[in-house]
């Protein structure tokens, strides 16, 4: 009994919309915010589960090793978690500052998914506080299991965050009365939706793959520069073996998350793939641009898309021409951002077979070098991937905001102002990457022996 | 007491406590700023710094937690202020992103020099972001934000009497705040020179925050004649007249040295101040917008309610625990050698447990095969709602293939 309301005709405002001059760079700006926090998320889901995995081992073998490891690993993940309250504030402040008419319209639809979000939050802020302050006034076990909420809000945090997404994406729960919900049912809008669980899936794994090769990246490099004690290999194995399994199965939840969307948003699918007409038997293509209605300097496989959309290599894929063109999003900007997304994915899903086919035959990792070469780059292409991902999803969302519900034009504010807020914020990101850097290459640095002692 | 209230009491004890408890960790900033040079003054700014340390990031997701239920509950109401208010709301947030940054950055500065610079960053942004949210309380008392996506002037709107008075109590407040608290932690940790300075800084920020606070009563009597009347009447009177007293009782305790005392009477003092505001402003939120009228439907309201509530459930006893180990003095500066209570055997004699690795690589395989055919190949939503956790098996199951329990970890040419 899914609440779905009809198709256009009653555009939902509150507020007045107002023609807003800068609708695009408030756009930019979203994902501009976006793009800085998703990473500091994927930190928050997979990283303490590594740092506790480690402390596990620690508390099981009583190798120092081990401690040590997730004593660094753990500053990181505060000095991490620190920067991500704050851009996470940002995000929440945009909500009000760019959509107050997004928020007036359907803040009582959504909302309570950010609500129940604040207290995964809170959970992680207070036993993140435990964890790190912690480290050498609780006992041992009493450390390691003020770690475990921080794991659990790590992923309930994400279910709620992407719960809204999926709602933005496949709104339900509500019925649009003169252009306002009525018989709003949250719980149904937020959990009682199937498009929720292919995105949450999709990017709990993808934190994990983020993580895992960020880290082996990190260690893979210092191999180059000669730091290969024991140390340094355990710290490259663990986070690398995570990243080496999930990868190739990334691949298969893309595959479930692609089908869903060829049903729930045939638009976004005919975006993604360039497109322009209802077409039986449709062919996928690989690389090529989008221009004239249709894919030009492309590779294209026969009837590929039809099969990998619907199971059926002669099912009909719906076109881009199946709205009116105000109605389109941006194609090549989807559709790049797609191809980004799979060529990165299939190279890390191959490199991560081949490594895990290595250390189960040889009993050892790789020794190449260009294996670890490759490794380096895995970790800065993973957050590109995952940056094109969102991309693909937010945009190929367009013109929407609710979709089929709420234009983006609509919801954004009537305020002023926008260009020099976008400009100031660009530095303001950049001030953060760059003191993030900083931290991060100082935390690196500190000797083992004074990580074992250090209180930050 | 209807329905449509409630989540705005949610919202006002969010605040209280996003005012107590963060707002003191702006008023550290603002003391690190205005300690000037010198040992004590260093003393003093390490002193604010460990304070805050393991509390810093849940005493700021107060403000988070205000947000949301204010959008979700009243969402005209937050659209409308939002819009209007977007130069403070803007500048907090910069300030709000300087001052988690800072946070940070303190935890890896290793030179004199460095630290000087963070604290500098932390001081500035701890007065710009309660200034800022000052503002924008400021501006919705003095009713200045209309219904409407940004239908207020997006100057004036902030930029009168009230809304400033407001921004400056806001930082007098948290500066006193921190001050007592300081002062509270340098008697507990036995400091004796800085609980002298941090006592003195107290009664001066009290006095300050309470002029500021009889400054505001005045500005708004001239300024908005309604607020002032509903202020000095009734029972918003009775809750001015606590607070006074509270912060004098605060005075009279700091005078005393009774801090543990001291810190809820200046908590109080504060609190009262929102909830009178709160009172007074009842039952409009926005001019021509009652409560009642932006509430939203009531299932929203019922669902927003059980959510707080059951969340407060889990929140408050882990609150409670964080600030029972961090007061208790189980947090925080390093005193004790790293204690060692477990067991701790030679390594290599680590224990073998669990399945062997070829058992568990074969059911690896067999969950990513199930895994493929459910989530892959079939299309039914049950099949997939079996298949994403065969796969998710698959890499837990796989990793431990991979990484026997006791044996050698980095297994690459261990010497």
């Amino acid at each position: 009994m899914e609440r779905r309301p009809k198709l256009i005709p009653s555009l939902a405002t509150v507020l007045a919309p107002a023609h807003q001059a800068y609708l695009l760079q408030a756009r930019q700006m979203q994902a501009l915010s976006f793009a800085v926090h998703i990473p500091l998320v994927c930190f928050g889901i997979a990283l303490p589960m590594l740092v506790l995995f480690v402390e596990a081992r620690f508390l099981r073998t009583g190798d120092e090793l081990y401690r040590t490891l997730a004593r660094r690993w753990s500053r990181v993940m505060l000095a991490l978690f620190a920067v991500g309250v704050v851009t996470g504030t940002i995000l929440s402040f945009e909500m009000g500052l760019l959509w107050p008419n997004f928020t007036a319209t359907f803040g009582s639809v959504f909302g309570l998914g950010f609500a129940i979000e604040g207290f995964s939050f809170f959970t992680e802020a207070i036993f993140i506080g435990i964890y790190i302050y912690g480290w050498s006034r609780l006992s041992p076990r009493a450390h390691f299991l003020s770690g475990l909420p921080v794991v659990v809000a790590g992923f309930t945090g994400s279910l709620t965050v992407i719960a809204v997404n999926a709602w933005m994406n496949h709104p339900s729960g509500f019925r649009l009365q003169g252009g306002r919900p009525v018989d709003i049912d949250p719980l149904a809008a937020l959990f009682g939706n199937s498009y929720l669980w292919h995105e949450l899936i999709h990017m709990y794994i993808a934190g994990y793959i983020v993580v895992g090769f960020l880290l082996a990246s990190w260690y893979a490099l210092g191999r180059l520069r000669g730091r290969w004690g024991r140390y340094e290999r355990t710290a490259l194995i663990i986070p690398l073996t995570v990243a080496a399994l999930a990868a190739p199965v990334q691949v298969l939840v893309g595959d479930w998350a692609a089908r869903d969307v060829a049903t729930t948003q045939p638009v976004k699918l005919a975006a993604i793939e360039g497109l322009a007409h209802t077409t039986r038997g449709a062919s996928e293509h690989v690389l090529g641009w989008y221009t004239d209605g249709q894919v030009k300097y492309g590779i294209a496989i026969p009837k590929l898309l039809s099969l990998l959309a619907f199971h059926n290599p002669n099912a009909a894929v719906k076109g881009l021409d199946t709205v009116p063109a105000s109605r389109q999003p941006p194609v090549n900007v989807v559709r790049v951002a797609f191809q980004t997304m799979i060529g990165i994915g299939t190279l890390l899903a191959l490199l991560g077979v081949f490594f895990v086919a290595v250390r189960w035959r040889r009993g050892r990792p790789p020794e190449s070098i260009w294996f670890y070469r490759a490794v380096i780059l895995a970790g800065p292409l993973s957050v590109v991937a995952l940056i094109a991902g969102w991309v693909t999803t937010e945009v190929g969302r367009q013109p929407w905001v609710v979709y089929h519900v709420m234009l983006t034009a609509q919801a954004v504010t009537a305020a002023r102002g926008i260009p020099v807020g976008y400009a100031t914020l660009v530095i303001v990101y950049l001030t953060l990457a760059t003191a993030t850097a900083w931290i991060l290459r100082r935390l690196s640095r500190m000797p083992l022996a004074e990580v074992k002692k250090a209180v930050v | 007491m209807h329905l449509y209230d409630v989540p705005m009491i949610f919202i006002l004890g969010g605040l209280v406590l996003y005012v107590v408890l963060g707002g003191a960790d702006y008023g550290a900033g603002f003391w690190q700023l205005a300690a000037g040079r010198g040992e004590g003054a260093d003393e003093l700014r390490d002193h604010a710094h460990h304070s805050m340390g393991p509390v810093w990031e849940a005493n700021h997701v107060w403000l988070i937690f205000v947000l949301t239920v204010l959008w979700t509950a009243y969402p005209v109401a937050f659209g409308s202020t939002a819009s209007t208010l977007e130069l403070p709301l803007f500048a907090a947030a910069i300030g709000i992103v300087f001052r988690g940054a800072a946070y940070a950055l303190r935890s890896a500065a290793s030179n004199p020099r460095e630290l000087h610079v963070i604290e500098s960053i932390t001081g500035v942004s701890s007065i710009i972001t309660p200034f800022s949210l000052g503002l924008v309380v400021g501006a919705i008392a003095a009713r200045r934000v209309p219904v409407g996506n940004a239908s207020g002037s997006l100057i004036s709107s902030w930029l009168s009497p009230v809304p400033v008075v407001i921004g400056v109590l806001a930082v007098a407040v948290s500066a006193y705040l921190a001050a007592v608290y300081l002062a509270a932690d340098a008697a507990r940790h036995d400091i004796p020179g800085l609980e002298g300075q941090m006592r003195t800084r107290g009664v001066g920020a009290g006095l300050v925050a309470g002029a500021m606070a009889a400054v505001g009563l005045i500005v708004v009597s001239s300024d908005d004649h309604r607020l002032f009347s509903a202020l000095t009447s009734g029972v918003p009177l009775v809750v001015v007249i606590c607070s006074a007293l509270a912060g004098l009782a605060t005075l009279g305790l700091l005078v005393a040295r009774h801090y543990e005392a001291s810190r809820y009477t200046a908590a109080a003092a504060v609190a009262a101040v929102i909830a009178a505001w709160g009172l007074a402003q009842e039952p409009v939120i926005l001019p021509g917008l009652t409560l009642a009228q932006a509430a939203a439907p009531h299932d929203v309201l019922v669902a927003v309610t059980v959510a707080v509530l059951a969340g407060a459930v889990l929140l408050f006893p882990s609150l409670g625990l964080l600030f029972r180990l961090f007061l208790g003095g189980a947090l925080g500066e390093p005193a004790a050698p790293p204690q060692s209570r477990a067991t701790e055997p030679a390594p290599g004699s680590a224990p073998r447990g669990g399945l062997a690795p070829g058992l568990l690589a074969r059911l690896a395989g067999a969950c990513l095969i199930a895994g493929i055919g459910l989530l892959n190949l079939a299309d039914a939503p049950l099949a997939h709602v079996i298949g994403v956790p065969c796969l998710l098996a698959f890499i837990v199951l796989a990793f431990g293939a991979l990484f026997p329990a006791g044996a050698t970890w980095a297994a690459a040419g261990d010497d």
